[in-house]
C-alpha cells in the first residue's frame, strides 16, 4: 500500500488569533464589571448619571470660570465668577505662617523643610541608617525646630556664648547677641501651626499608645489601675472639652511662672487625647498576637522585655497599620479644633480672612473653604497611601 | 555545638531532669496528680497518653510555660520557682519544639534561629548566623534560610523550630506533638531530624503517638492519664507486654 500523500503537516505555528471580544479587551471589561446583573447595571447607570451632573459644574467653577489673578476682589465679584484663587495667591503667606514676622519667615520655612526631609527619610522604607534618622528626628529636630521657631532664649544665647568664648568667635559672639529674637506663639498661624499640632500629635501619640497599652496589660496593680483610668476618663471626654480643661485648669494648678504656653497647652491636650486612642489601637493589636508568639519567646529564654519588643509589639503594630493610621488622619483633621481655645491654625486663618473687605464677595468663602478641604484631603490621601503600601510590604508570607 | 559533645553527654549518668510530687490545677481542674520521673542525661522518654491526660502540660512545666501548684521540678541542678531570672536561664538550657511550631512570622527563617543567641547569649551576628546555618543544614533547609516561615510547608517549618531550639545549644529538648499538625507525607522529614537528634544522644521528653518512633529511640515510654503515670517501661516491654488495663485500651486504641 503506498503511502498516503494527501497529508499536511504545518511546518510552523500559525499566529494565534486574538481572543474574542466577549472574554477580554475594555468591552469583556466592562461587561464583567459594570453590567454583571441587573442591579449593578442600574447602579452603573445612576453613577454615570451623577457624575455627569456633579463634574460639569464642579470643573467650571473650580477651573474655566475660576479668577486666576487679580489685584484684589473686583474681578472675583462680577456676576458668574467661579473660584476666586486669586485671593488664596494673595493670602497665601498668611494662610501658611499667620502673623508670623514676615521677615523671619525663612526660620519657618527651615524648620519645614529639616522636619519633611526627616520624615521621609524616617519613612520611606529603602533609605538606609533608620536609627541616625530617628535620633535626629526624635531627639535633636524638636530642640531644634523649637529655637528656631520661638527664638533664642536666654539659656540658648548663653550656651552660644560659652561657646563663642571658647572658640574665641566674633560670629558666634554676634549671634548669641543678635540672631533669633523671640516670637511669640501668639504671632505663630497657618498652615504651619496645623502642622506643628498635628506632629507633635502623632509622634508623641504612638510611643505613649504602646506604653499606655503595656502599661494596661502591666501586672503591677498600680500601674494597671493609672494607666486603665488615664485611658478611660480622657477618652471618656470629648476633645474640645480636654482643650479647654488644658486651657482654663492647667493653670490654676501651677504656679504662675510656670504656666505652659498658650500654644503649649492645647499641644499636651492633643497628643494626650491622641494617646489614649492610639493606646486601645495598639492594645487591639497584642490581642491579636497567637499566644503561641508569647510562648514561643518564651522558650527561648526571650526576657518578658526582650520578647514584647522583639516579637510581639513588631506583629501587634504591623496588624493594626489601618488602624494607626486611622487615628493619625482623624487626628490630623481634629487639630482644627484647637482653634476654639484660641490658637491660629490653618482653617482659622482662613476663616479670619474670608471678611478682607478688599476682597469680600459671594465666592470668597466658599474658594478658602475648598482650599482648606484640599490641604486636608491632600496630606489624609497620603498618609493612607503610605500605610497601604506599608501593609504590603509589612504582609510577609500572609500570602504564600 | 559539635555532634561529638552531644555523644558524650549522653554516656555520663547524671540527672537531667527530676519531678517530686508535681501537682498542677487549671482553676478546680486537677490535671496533674503528683507526678514522679527523673530523665537522666541523654535519656530519651516518650510520653503517651489519651487527650486531656496532662500530657503537654507536663512537659511545659519542665521549662515552665505553666506553673505547678506542688511539688518540684529540677531541671539541670536548678529548681524552678518564682524567680524570673532562673527561669529564662533554665530555659535558654532547654529546647521546646510546639505542635503549631510558633515560629515568628515576621522574621525570616535565618532570624528566627539567631534572634535569641544574639539578644540572650551575646553571640555577635557572624557567630550566630554560622551556627545557624549549621543547625540548619542539619535539618536540611539551608537553602530556606531566607524565605519567611508562612512561605514553607508544615513540615519544613517544623524543621526549621527544631533548628531554632538547637541553636541555643540546649542540654535538653522538649517535643509538644510535634508531628501532630502536620500533613501526612510530611511526618517522616520531622521524625528523621528527631531520630537523627536522639542517635547523637541529646536529652528528649517527647509527647507523640509516633509509636514507630517511640520504639526506634525512645529508652522509655511513659503513660499518662488523668494527671499520673500509669506505667512506664521500656519500648519492648511497654508494647510487647503492657501490665496495667487503660495502658492496653489506649494501645488497641492508637494501634492497629
Amino acid at each position: 500500500m503506498p503511502p498516503p500523500q494527501r497529508t499536511f503537516v504545518r511546518s510552523e505555528f500559525s499566529p494565534a488569533l486574538p481572543p474574542p471580544l466577549n472574554v477580554a479587551g475594555p468591552f469583556a471589561w466592562v461587561r464583567a464589571n459594570l453590567f454583571n446583573s441587573v442591579l449593578s447595571s442600574i447602579l452603573t447607570l445612576l453613577s454615570i448619571a451623577f457624575i455627569l451632573w456633579i463634574t460639569p459644574g464642579l470643573v467650571r467653577w473650580l477651573l474655566i470660570d475660576a479668577v486666576w489673578s487679580a489685584p484684589d476682589g473686583d474681578a472675583c465679584r462680577a456676576p458668574g465668577a467661579g473660584a476666586c484663587w486669586a485671593y488664596v495667591r494673595a493670602k497665601i503667606t498668611f494662610f501658611t505662617y499667620g502673623a508670623y514676622p514676615r521677615d523671619a519667615l525663612w526660620r519657618v520655612d527651615l524648620t519645614l523643610v529639616m522636619g519633611a526631609g526627616l520624615a521621609m527619610w524616617l519613612l520611606w522604607p529603602d533609605w538606609p541608617r533608620k536609627g541616625i534618622a530617628a535620633v535626629l528626628f526624635f531627639a535633636i529636630y524638636p530642640v531644634v525646630a523649637f529655637i528656631l521657631l520661638h527664638g533664642m532664649g536666654d539659656g540658648s544665647r548663653a550656651v552660644v556664648n560659652a561657646a563663642a568664648n571658647a572658640f574665641n568667635s566674633d560670629v558666634l559672639r554676634d549671634v548669641a547677641r543678635n540672631s533669633l529674637p523671640i516670637i511669640g506663639t501668639h504671632l505663630w498661624g497657618g498652615i504651619f501651626v496645623s502642622l506643628l499640632v498635628a506632629t507633635v500629635g502623632i509622634v508623641v501619640s504612638l510611643p505613649m499608645g504602646v506604653l499606655l497599652a503595656l502599661g494596661r496589660q502591666s501586672r503591677a496593680p498600680f500601674i494597671r489601675f493609672f494607666c486603665i483610668v488615664l485611658i478611660e476618663v480622657v477618652r471618656g471626654v470629648p476633645l474640645i472639652t480636654v482643650l479647654f480643661m488644658a486651657n482654663t485648669m492647667l493653670p490654676l494648678f501651677v504656679p504662675d511662672a510656670w504656666t505652659p504656653d498658650r500654644l503649649m497647652r492645647p499641644l499636651i491636650g492633643v497628643a494626650l487625647f491622641a494617646s489614649v486612642y492610639m493606646a486601645e489601637v495598639v492594645r487591639g493589636g497584642l490581642q491579636a498576637v497567637p499566644r503561641g508568639q508569647h510562648e514561643g519567646a518564651m522558650a527561648l529564654g526571650l526576657s518578658q522585655s526582650k520578647m514584647m519588643r522583639l516579637i510581639v509589639m513588631p506583629q501587634a503594630l504591623t496588624i493594626v497599620i489601618p488602624g494607626i493610621v486611622n487615628s493619625f488622619i482623624a487626628l490630623f483633621k481634629d487639630t482644627t479644633l484647637v482653634a476654639i481655645v484660641g490658637v491660629f491654625d490653618f482653617l482659622r486663618a482662613i476663616d479670619t480672612q474670608r471678611l478682607d473687605p478688599a476682597w469680600n464677595g459671594p465666592t470668597i468663602s466658599t474658594t478658602g473653604y475648598a482650599f482648606a478641604a484640599m490641604f486636608y484631603f491632600v496630606f489624609c490621601f497620603a498618609m493612607s497611601r503610605y500605610s497601604l503600601m506599608m501593609e504590603r510590604r509589612l504582609a510577609h508570607g500572609r500570602k504564600r | 555545638m559539635t555532634d561529638a559533645d552531644l555523644r558524650s553527654r549522653a554516656s555520663a549518668h547524671v540527672v537531667a531532669i527530676e519531678m517530686r510530687d508535681v501537682h498542677k490545677w487549671f482553676g478546680r481542674f486537677h490535671v496533674l496528680r503528683g507526678i514522679d520521673l527523673t530523665v537522666n542525661r541523654g535519656e530519651r522518654i516518650v510520653v503517651c497518653g489519651p487527650s486531656g491526660s496532662g500530657k503537654s502540660t507536663l512537659i511545659r512545666c519542665i521549662n515552665r510555660l505553666e506553673t505547678h501548684q506542688r511539688g518540684t521540678i529540677v531541671v539541670d541542678g536548678r529548681e524552678l520557682t518564682d524567680d524570673t531570672k532562673r527561669t529564662d536561664e533554665i530555659r535558654r538550657d532547654v529546647g521546646m519544639v510546639f505542635q503549631h511550631f510558633n515560629l515568628f512570622p515576621h522574621l525570616t527563617v535565618l532570624e528566627n534561629c539567631t534572634l535569641s543567641p544574639i539578644w540572650t547569649l551575646g553571640k555577635s551576628q557572624k557567630a550566630a548566623t554560622e551556627t545557624a546555618m549549621h543547625f540548619l543544614e542539619r535539618v536540611r533547609i539551608p537553602e530556606q534560610a531566607h524565605k519567611y516561615p508562612l512561605q514553607l510547608s508544615g513540615g519544613q517549618q517544623q524543621r526549621v523550630a527544631i533548628a531554632r531550639a538547637l541553636c541555643m545549644s540546649p542540654k535538653i529538648m522538649l517535643f509538644d506533638e510535634p508531628t501532630s499538625a502536620l500533613d501526612p507525607e510530611m511526618v517522616k522529614e520531622v521524625l528523621d531530624t528527631m531520630v537523627s537528634l536522639a542517635k547523637d544522644g541529646m536529652t528528649m521528653i517527647c509527647v507523640t503517638h509516633e509509636m514507630g518512633f517511640a520504639r526506634e529511640v525512645a529508652d522509655r515510654v511513659a503513660f499518662i492519664d488523668n494527671g499520673e503515670f500509669v506505667e512506664i517501661n521500656n519500648p519492648e516491654e511497654f508494647f510487647a507486654h503492657p501490665r496495667h488495663d487503660r495502658t492496653k485500651l489506649f494501645l488497641s486504641q492508637i494501634l492497629r
